[in-house]
Formats: C-alpha cells, structure tokens, sequence
C-alpha cells in the first residue's frame, strides 16, 4: 500500500440517453423466471412527487443460492443455466422494473439480500440500496445495515406479493424515501 | 421555460462559492457532485433528502461481476467500423488507464461509452434536437480494460447539443463513460470532456461537481503521441475509481 492515493474520478449523471446503449439483451433475467426457485424481484421507482421514475436503469448484484460469489465469467451473456448474479434493467412507462433471480443465501454478518444500483437523468450520482427478504426478519435483527437505518428499516425489506414474488418499491425523495447506502470508505 | 442562462450562471457561481467556504473552513473538497444540485433541475424531486447510511461493505460488494473477453468483441471499441460508411465528424482515438486508488490497474473490467454524433445528436427516440443523425454512426462502444487497465476507442468528436434545463441551454461536448472496478463499490457512471471548451462556465451538468479541480478531472487531454498521422487526433484520460478494496480477486484470470 502506497501512502499516496490517486483522487477518485468525479460522477456525472447518466443522462437521458442511454437507452440505445446500456440495456443488454434479457438483462432483467439472472436466470430466466421458468427456472426452479426463481424469484421476481420487482417494483416501481417513484420521484419526491410521488411520480414513476421511466428513465431508471437499474443494476441488481447478489451472491448465489448458497451465499456464495459467482466467479462464472461471461455477466452480459444469458445461457439460460449458468448465474453471475448480475442483472440490468430499465424502469418501463409505469416506472416499474422487473428482475428474476435466485433468492441469495445469507454470508457474513448481513441477512440475504440483493444489491440494487439506481441510475436516472437527475440523478448526478448513483444510489445504492439493498432489498432484503421479508422471511428473514430473525436475521434481520442482527443486521448491522438494518440496525443503522433505524426507524427507516422497512424501505430495505421487500414485501412479499405472490407466490415466489417480492416487492420492492424505491422512492428517491420523500414519504416512505428508501434507505440509500454509502459505502465510501 | 423562462429561465435564462444567467439566473443559472448566477446559481452555479453560489453553490460554487458555498463550496470554497467549506473548503476555506477546513473541509475537504467534493469530490462528487452534489445530489441537491439547483442548477440542473431535474435533480429537485429526485433527490434523498435523508443522509445516506454509511454502510461496511459485505463479501459481494468488495467484489464485481467477472466480465469476460467473450461478453465483448475487440471490434466494439471501433465506434466508426460499425456501419457500410465512414461516420462524418473528427476522428480520434480515446485512450487511457483506469486505475485504482493506490494507482494499480483495474484489469479485465467492462467500459461502455456512448455519444452523440458529430452534429450533436443521439440515436434514441427520445432526443428531439433537430440536428441530422449520421446513418454510419451509432455511437455505441464497449471494451475490456487490458493488463495496464489500458482502454482505445476509436470514434468521431460527438458535437455540442441543446437540451431543456433552461433557455438556450447547451451540453459541452462529452462522451459517456459507465466503468466497472474491481469492487461493485467502485462503479462509476460519468461523462468524459473535451479542453477548452466554451461551455464549461454555462453547463449545471459539468458544473455539479462544485470543487474546480474534481471537475476538472473530467477532461481528456489532447495527447499528440496519439494522433495518427493523416488520419486520426488523439485524446488520452484516465480514470480513478476508489473505494473499499477486494479481498477476493482476480480467481478465473487464467480461464479468460
Ligand atoms: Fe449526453
């Protein structure tokens, strides 16, 4: 480790058009929804005035089933059997998105959860957030993430709707604002 | 739309000012732009308004997805092969290093830029700029960072173009940058400049970032040993992305 440190390169909003470059093909599916034990992730970006968000892009990044990190290269590619636990997917006219995945398994300290990376024109930086599993809520008390959130906990655990199916809305600004992370160090 | 440039300019130069006081005072500088940005208004309703939760990394932020040379073709980092036709505008090359805090090299990970046309003018259904779109550009490019964390690409100078945050507003010229280090922690999305351009001053975009020299951080420079000659300009900028370090790194190199 060198005592000096080169200076982060500054963010810079994503703009309103990046929709002919960054989707990828089937990007939503980290495995395809007919898989055994896939999940839909889902739900609806809405600004501080309560109105969707339709030009998000969104970036899931979890570990596998069994808590692990996928080190199976090819992450832009969907063979439909293989999982690298990355996804990307824009919000649509409704300022809803849709991922299918796999539930992760706990590892460390955290109880399971998916990394969710929130990207919009007006947004100059990017929002991390996490979306944990309302079944969990036993892990969930040993959560350091969750603990630090206090009273604003709930944005960060997902709300099951259906069979296999979990809701996570994301409100940038206001009533019921999500927990946003900084992970600086 | 009645806002003027000079309302603007004057809300730039006070967030600006608010910005050295804080540094006058003893803080650090901003390194990143400010989220609650007046000036560029679409950031009024979407921005927290809560502080965001400082949060200890776990195992799978330390780490990135494993892109692969087989996610990318060399042939995307050529942004002016992709059609029958040569794209009007200035060729040039892009090149740089991306690296990470302690000045190693962010090997193996995915960049995707994307730009408007030499006319200024993207290829999407959204923009309305009444600027031609070129049939032999597209303005789409992706790479893998190489063993020095090198990246090239290969396009035409996008040009300046209007857009709706005020009167007569105009975006600098820039190309996009989405980049991927070594931890997810590190992900960056940002825009790439050009020097000297007039619009610096005018732009609620570049001027976000309130400290002059992060932003400055943004512009390539013009690297005559990058010019080809007879046929290309050259343009080299490097890119720093800080952030928690990887414990776990690098497993698959030999697979790729
Ligand atoms: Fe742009």
């Amino acid at each position: 480790m060198t005592e000096e440190r080169l200076t982060q390169t500054p963010s810079q909003t994503i703009g309103p058009f990046f929709g002919f470059a960054l989707p990828i093909e089937r990007g939503s599916e980290i495995v395809p929804g007919h898989r055994e034990g896939a999940i839909r992730l889902h739900g609806t970006v809405t600004d501080g005035a309560g109105a969707p968000i339709v030009d998000a892009i969104l970036e899931a990044w979890q570990l596998d089933e069994t808590g692990t990190v996928s080190q199976q290269r090819g992450a832009l590619a969907r063979d439909g059997y293989g999982f690298t636990g990355f996804g990307r997917t824009s919000t649509d006219l409704a300022g809803h998105y849709t991922f299918t995945t796999l539930k992760p398994g706990a590892a460390g300290r955290s109880a399971p959860y998916v990394l969710i990376t929130v990207f919009a024109r007006g947004l100059t930086h990017h929002l991390f957030t996490r979306a944990y599993f309302p079944e969990d809520a036993e892990a969930h008390a040993n959560d350091k993430i969750l603990a630090a959130a206090g009273q604003r906990a709930s944005t960060l655990v997902s709300v099951a709707d259906g069979r296999s199916s979990y809701r996570f809305d994301i409100r940038l600004q206001g009533e019921g604002e999500t927990v946003f992370l900084d992970f600086d160090a | 739309m009645s806002i003027t440039q000079d309302e603007i300019t004057a809300e730039i130069e006070a967030v600006e000012a608010d910005a050295a006081s804080l540094v006058a005072a003893g803080g650090s500088p901003e390194l990143h732009p400010r989220r609650d940005y007046a000036p560029y208004r679409s950031t009024r309703l979407r921005h927290p308004t809560h502080e965001l939760v400082r949060a200890d990394p776990e195992e799978i932020e330390r780490v990135s997805p494993a892109f692969g040379h087989s996610d990318v073709n060399p042939l995307e980092s050529d942004l002016t092969i992709q059609h029958s036709g040569e794209p009007i505008g200035e060729r040039m090359t892009v090149t740089g290093r991306v690296l990470d805090g302690d000045g190693r090299p962010v090997r193996g990970q995915l960049i995707e830029v994307w730009q408007a046309n030499s006319a200024g003018r993207y290829v999407h259904k959204g923009d309305q700029h009444p600027a031609p779109l070129d049939p032999n550009f597209s303005g789409v490019g992706r790479a893998i960072t190489g063993d020095n964390g090198e990246y090239r690409f290969t396009t035409i100078k996008p040009g300046p173009y209007p857009w709706r945050n005020h009167l007569n507003a105009w975006r600098p010229a820039h190309i996009h940058f989405s980049l991927f280090g070594t931890a997810f922690t590190q992900r960056l999305i940002t825009q790439m400049y050009f020097p000297a351009d007039p619009l610096f001053a005018l732009d609620p975009i570049y001027q976000s970032i309130a400290d002059p020299a992060a932003r400055a951080r943004l512009i390539g420079t013009y690297d005559h040993s990058e010019s080809v000659s007879e046929f290309s300009l050259g343009y080299r900028w490097d890119i720093v992305l800080t952030g928690p370090r990887a414990t776990w790194m690098e497993g698959e190199e030999a697979h790729d």
